[in-house]
């Protein structure tokens, strides 16, 4: 199973929706995480008052983005590590394979990245002859079936421990079937440490990028992201110009709201913090370490004032953890690198318009995710900007591909519904009509169907509200 | 590559968002503090939840616990650091007898050491403190006590002393004034390696130790 196919979110939910196990699958999870969440959040008033700093924090780095980004990497060429600038993933992925040819690497391993997924890193090194291996358990589970992440935190999160057992039955030599959680850790533990021990190059994402001490933070459990940026003789980790923070203290909060938002914990196992290569005196390390910072759209998404809080986003995935919508349809359905709340407003934002614009819609505005952000990203404004923006219908358009989905009919629909509650006759007239013939329209006909798929057809009253008060003596003022 | 810098410096700089900048109030931060004695319980208590084994222990006391410990896992050799203290306390305690562990050092470049470190049943090392809040320890790894010796052999022992507890990781690094001077590494380390990723089951040992040892040592 590779997750639901077809062009359009609509297609893909269809699918999802009629896929019984995939739907269990969520269901479990998210309920899981929904519990842990709440559980790290009891205190009301310490939860408000750290989300407070949290989006203070996430603010202020974006108020000062690009002289922040000119600190950094001045701090971090004198830690003595590289920094490169991309604006396209294209350039991104030629920076990477750049580096792996003057160091004739021909095997990486990957600890967890999405950035690295928006740049489909993998697939392009595998052209160019270079073979990048996951080795975050998630992602190596994802790798190996052929998939893409369906959750940012948790990349396997919709399968089942029998699927899993199927896959490294057929695709690890020597593994004994059993579904026994422990015993499959055990044998992906077995095959990557020597991945780990032989591999020429680690590549990493970054968590927290530190501005005032040029330091890369990575948040992780398993371990793979230490011995990814450890052993490896050359360390190149890839992030998005956005996760600067300019201040170390900046740290320890974003820390606490990401673990305990995103999987229910009050801290992870590891808190990597990275600010240089192996020193003259160090013994072991990697002797060389790049950062890239990609810019991918983020600059135009950072060009306007409500768009630009997208960019706040610490990469939780608490939002889709509580979205009613992602529960039923899992990550796949949404088509781009990151799905649920947060990628209904980044994806349009990122890929366009054209090819992503009824993501916006795939919502119903009820706010979970708002209530969970732990940096108060008020995504619900953001998904109505982007409506409008998609309808064509902004003011000051800025989202890349801004219009694609105009559409005549809609905007006819809506001018005739707009001119009949304006002017009382055509109102009275219209009302009048449908008292007599509304019911008479089929459940099929045209603009009428789709909502009758899956609702009951509304049933018109025999008389009008106006028609209800005049008899009842009222005077028509 | 300077071109993709200089125009992804200036779009950014044709916003001009200065007007958003809200000040940071860190009082939640600063505001959390336990007496020395909850420090301990809340460590041990935190580090507990996550699988780490925890043990009260002096000075005189812990490297004779560590040669107990590795004896109850059959284990019969011990890697550590170039850390002086260390060699002196373990030598002088382990000295004569027949079946202390082997003392291995991991003395040389990791090109040199490498099939040894990964090979290495268990290792040894100090750490810089501890943060009572989320029962983590910090850990500054350096020539003395390279970053494989808590990473690469499945069991971690790690001597923590008591009165470098810290109640958070905010307070300890505004204490200890870290934006002056970061190692190459820090870490923090809050139990042994786990994953969930196959239907959320926590279970430990993935890529990291499959076991954290923490010696708390006291007086």
């Amino acid at each position: 199973m590779s997750g639901p196919s077809g062009d359009t979110f609509r297609e893909r939910a269809g699918l999802a929706l009629k896929d019984g196990e995939l739907r269990a699958n969520f269901r479990r999870a998210m309920d899981g995480l929904m519990g842990k969440r709440a559980a790290q959040f009891a205190d009301a008033d310490e939860w408000q008052r750290l989300r407070g700093l949290g989006e203070s924090i996430r603010r202020r780095a974006l108020s000062k983005l690009p002289d922040l980004l000119e600190q950094l990497e001045e701090n971090l060429t004198n830690n003595g590590i590289t920094v490169h600038w991309a604006e396209t993933v294209e350039d991104a992925n030629q920076i990477v394979l750049g580096i792996l040819r003057e160091k004739n690497a021909k095997t990486v391993v990957k600890g967890k990245s999405m950035v690295s997924e928006e740049m489909h890193l993998n697939d392009f090194l595998g052209r160019h002859g270079i073979r990048a291996l996951e080795a975050d358990l998630g992602e190596y589970i994802v790798q190996m079936a052929g998939e893409t992440p369906s959750h940012i935190i948790m990349p396997a999160i919709h399968k089942n421990r029998k699927q899993i057992a199927r896959l490294f039955k057929d695709r690890i030599d020597g593994f004994t079937y059993t579904e026994d959680a422990k015993e499959m850790t055990a044998a992906a533990r077995a095959e990557l440490r020597r991945e780990f021990y032989e591999a020429d190059a680690g590549l990493s994402g970054v968590n927290f990028a530190v501005a005032e001490t040029g330091t890369l933070c990575l948040v992780e459990n398993e371990g793979n992201g230490r011995m990814c940026t450890t052993v490896p003789p050359l360390h190149i980790a890839v992030t998005g110009i956005d996760k600067v923070v300019e201040k170390l203290e900046d740290v320890p909060p974003l820390f606490s709201l990401l673990t305990r938002s995103a999987t229910g914990q009050p801290v992870t196992t590891y808190f990597n913090m990275i600010s240089g290569p192996r020193s003259a005196t160090d013994r072991d390390g990697p002797e060389e370490v790049h950062l890239i910072l990609l810019d991918n759209g983020r600059t135009r998404i950072y060009a306007d004032a409500e768009t630009r809080r997208s960019l706040q986003c610490i990469r939780c995935g608490a939002c889709m953890n509580h979205c009613p919508v992602y529960t039923r349809v899992g990550g796949h359905a949404y088509g781009g690198i990151y799905p649920g709340p947060i990628g209904k407003i980044l994806t349009p934002q990122i890929d366009g318009i054209g090819q992503y614009g009824d993501l916006p819609s795939a919502s119903s505005l009820c706010n979970a995710c708002v209530e969970v952000c732990p940096v108060k990203i008020p995504i619900a404004q953001v998904l109505v900007r982007l409506r409008d923006e998609a309808a064509g219908h902004c003011s000051r358009p800025s989202v890349k591909e801004s219009g694609a989905k105009k559409s005549t009919v809609q905007d006819m629909v809506w001018s005739g519904w707009k001119w009949m509650h304006e002017s009382p006759g055509a109102y009275k007239f219209m009302s009048g009509v449908l008292t007599k013939t509304g019911n008479l329209t089929p459940a099929a006909a045209p603009l009428l169907k789709e909502w009758t798929s899956v609702r009951s057809k509304p049933k018109f009253a025999k008389k009008t509200l106006h028609q209800l008060a005049k008899e009842k003596g009222l005077a028509d003022e | 590559m300077s071109s993709a810098r200089d125009n992804i410096l200036a779009r950014l700089r044709k916003s001009d968002p200065s007007g958003d900048l809200p000040g940071s109030d860190f009082s939640v931060m600063e505001e959390k503090t336990w007496t020395a004695e909850e420090k301990i319980e809340r460590l041990i208590a935190m580090m507990s939840a996550v699988n780490t084994e925890l043990h009260k222990t002096t000075e005189a006391g812990w490297p004779d616990l560590v040669a107990e410990l590795l004896k109850q896992r059959e284990i019969d050799s011990l890697l550590i650091g170039t850390n002086n203290r260390l060699m002196d306390r373990l030598q002088g305690a382990w000295h004569g007898k027949g079946d202390a562990p082997d003392i291995r050092l991991y003395d040389r470049s990791y090109e040199d050491e490498r099939a040894e470190v990964f090979a290495a049943p268990a290792a040894l090392t100090t750490t810089r403190g501890g943060i009572a809040e989320t029962g983590s320890l910090i850990v500054w790894p350096d020539a003395a006590e390279p970053r494989l010796l808590s990473l690469a052999p499945p069991v971690h022992i790690a001597l923590l002393e008591a009165d470098r507890l810290h109640n958070t990781f905010w307070q300890a690094m505004m204490a200890e004034g870290w934006k002056n001077g970061l190692p190459t590494n820090a870490l923090l380390i809050s139990g042994p390696s786990k994953t969930a990723d196959i239907e959320q089951e926590l279970t430990y040992g993935v890529h990291g130790p499959k076991e954290l040892i923490v010696l708390i040592i006291e007086g």
